[in-house]
């Protein structure tokens, strides 16, 4: 039985409105081109790559460093004191430890500690708007004045692998506040989540193991279609009222079949699709999509993301901009300034700022 | 293993907390709790702005033990605009060559581990040549 989204109270929204005050994005300076992939493990053949080049870490930095450098951003645009963030909340696979969090040290470094929420969430490329949500609610609820959620992985792909063309690093960095502080506004936000195993790395493994095909319509195109498709009922909304849409973007044709799909056109998710240059930032993909948009974006201008996460689900949030933006989004530095930082590297390199090569 | 010596390190690791003295103003790094300027005693924390400039370098091809796998690496002498000059590796240079005078700018990376992949990873100040942007 289908449900009726426009009457059903589906829709995730906070006691008390909630918006973002300070966003920040990172980005490290490394890059490896599909070719590079493609001639190790291809033979050369060039067709068809996912992307175009993939950001990969220096050999000293990982998810903690990343999103210190993300969180640092996005303080700047907030412009408060890191006391009164009460939570630190960090999406990711690939945290450093197995045990210890990673929002400890984030904390430290930034200066939340020690009257703070510290948290690591797992739930593969959806952790980081998992965090937002859970923000959003512990500040929707007045619990805490402000919130900080991340996104962000050093994402792996087994050698020769197709996921060793996209699997990236980066992400991004949001604090939430009162909406009467915020640059942006949360309108509201609804999940779509089900048992769907199309992508999955067991405890000990290094590198993830994928579904082959199954990853694409059951998972990735079901879950940001339906969240996507009944936000929109629910808020009464069509494509039309959104100058942006953003998704989760794996590589450059998913994200751009399922704006299609959900009835949105190429104007609209141009300055979000940053996975043609950046590669697939995991935790990090959808919402480093978004602090690119809000470097651009006008007052007034509404926005849909919807991420997705294997496993597998999808968070779809429904945000508009405020007149604060204006004077808040020049205070660090923006999504494109990381993208034009750029080395290229070759595939020698990358096994070995990747820890690919065993010494012993 | 020098879990308790990173532990007590850490606020001026993580994000250059040093000191500054209430007597003569000076700006301490690393904090000591006594002015090397005028002797008096000095806990007031002070967070350095982290912006600096390449006061000297050199290039380390070989290397402390722990710090083989990112070698060879640049070491430079950091004054920072506060005053204080600090030790540190450069990072993220990429191709850029380095200079006497470059502008820099902390950022806070993986310095090593201890222990090989058993022990603590030990994070800590490192600078980068200044990103375009806003100051």
């Amino acid at each position: 039985m289908m449900n009726d989204y426009a009457t059903d109270p589906i829709l995730l929204k906070p006691n008390h409105p909630v918006g973002i005050i300070g966003y920040g994005a990172y980005v490290p300076r490394y890059r490896l081109p599909a070719t590079e992939v493609a001639r190790l493990w291809k033979g050369g053949e060039g067709e068809g790559l996912p992307i175009k080049e993939k950001a990969v870490p220096g050999f000293d930095e990982d998810t903690i460093t990343m999103s210190i450098e993300a969180s640092r951003n996005a303080l700047k645009r907030a412009g408060i004191d890191p006391k009164e963030i009460r939570a630190v909340w960090i999406g990711s696979e690939s945290h450093p430890y197995a045990v210890k969090p990673s929002s400890t040290i984030v904390g430290e470094a930034i200066g939340c500690s020690p009257h703070f929420q510290a948290g690591d969430w797992e739930f593969a490329c959806k952790a980081g708007t998992e965090a937002m949500v859970a923000a959003i609610g512990l500040v929707g609820s007045r619990m805490a004045k402000y919130a900080l959620a991340i996104g962000m992985d050093t994402a792996q792909g087994r050698p020769g692998d197709a996921l060793e063309y996209t699997a990236a690093a980066g992400g991004a960095a949001y604090i939430f506040s009162p909406a009467d502080e915020a640059v942006a506004i949360i309108n509201a936000t609804f999940s779509y989540v089900t048992d769907t195993p199309d992508f999955w790395r067991r405890p000990e493994q290094h590198y993830p193991e994928h579904g082959q095909r199954f990853t694409g319509d059951p998972a990735y195109f079901k879950h940001i279609t339906e969240a996507g498709k009944h936000m929109m009922q629910a808020m009464n909304t069509t494509p039309a009222d959104y100058k942006y849409a953003v998704f989760h973007q794996p590589n450059t044709k998913f994200p751009q079949r399922v704006a299609g799909l959900l009835g949105f056109s190429k104007e609209q998710y141009k300055t979000g699709l940053l996975s043609p240059m950046i590669g697939n930032t995991y935790a990090g993909a959808a919402i480093i999509g978004l602090t690119a948009i809000l470097d651009e974006a006008e007052p007034g201008d509404r926005i849909l993301l919807v991420s997705f996460g294997s496993g597998a689900g999808s968070d779809a949030m429904d945000i508009t901009v405020t007149d604060r933006i204006l004077e808040h989004r020049d205070k660090a530095l923006k999504t494109q300034d990381y993208i034009a930082r750029r080395t290229e590297i070759d595939y020698a390199t990358y096994t070995r700022l990747r820890g690919k090569l065993t010494m012993r | 293993m020098e879990v308790p010596r990173h532990w007590r390190l850490k606020k001026q690791r993580y994000a250059l907390v040093g000191e500054v003295c209430p007597h003569c103003s000076s700006k301490i790094f690393p904090p000591r709790d006594v002015c090397p300027y005028c002797g008096g005693e000095a806990k007031t924390q002070f967070s350095f702005s982290g912006r600096g400039q390449v006061y000297s370098f050199t290039q380390m091809t070989s290397v402390p033990v722990g710090y083989e796998q990112s070698a060879p690496y640049t070491m430079a002498l950091v004054q920072l605009e506060e005053g204080p000059v600090v030790t540190a590796q450069l990072t993220d240079l990429g191709e850029q060559h380095v200079e006497i005078g470059m502008p820099v700018e902390m950022v806070t990376r993986k310095i090593r581990t201890d222990m090989d992949d058993r022990g603590i990873i030990i994070y800590g100040y490192k600078f980068r040549p200044v990103l375009a942007g806003p100051r």
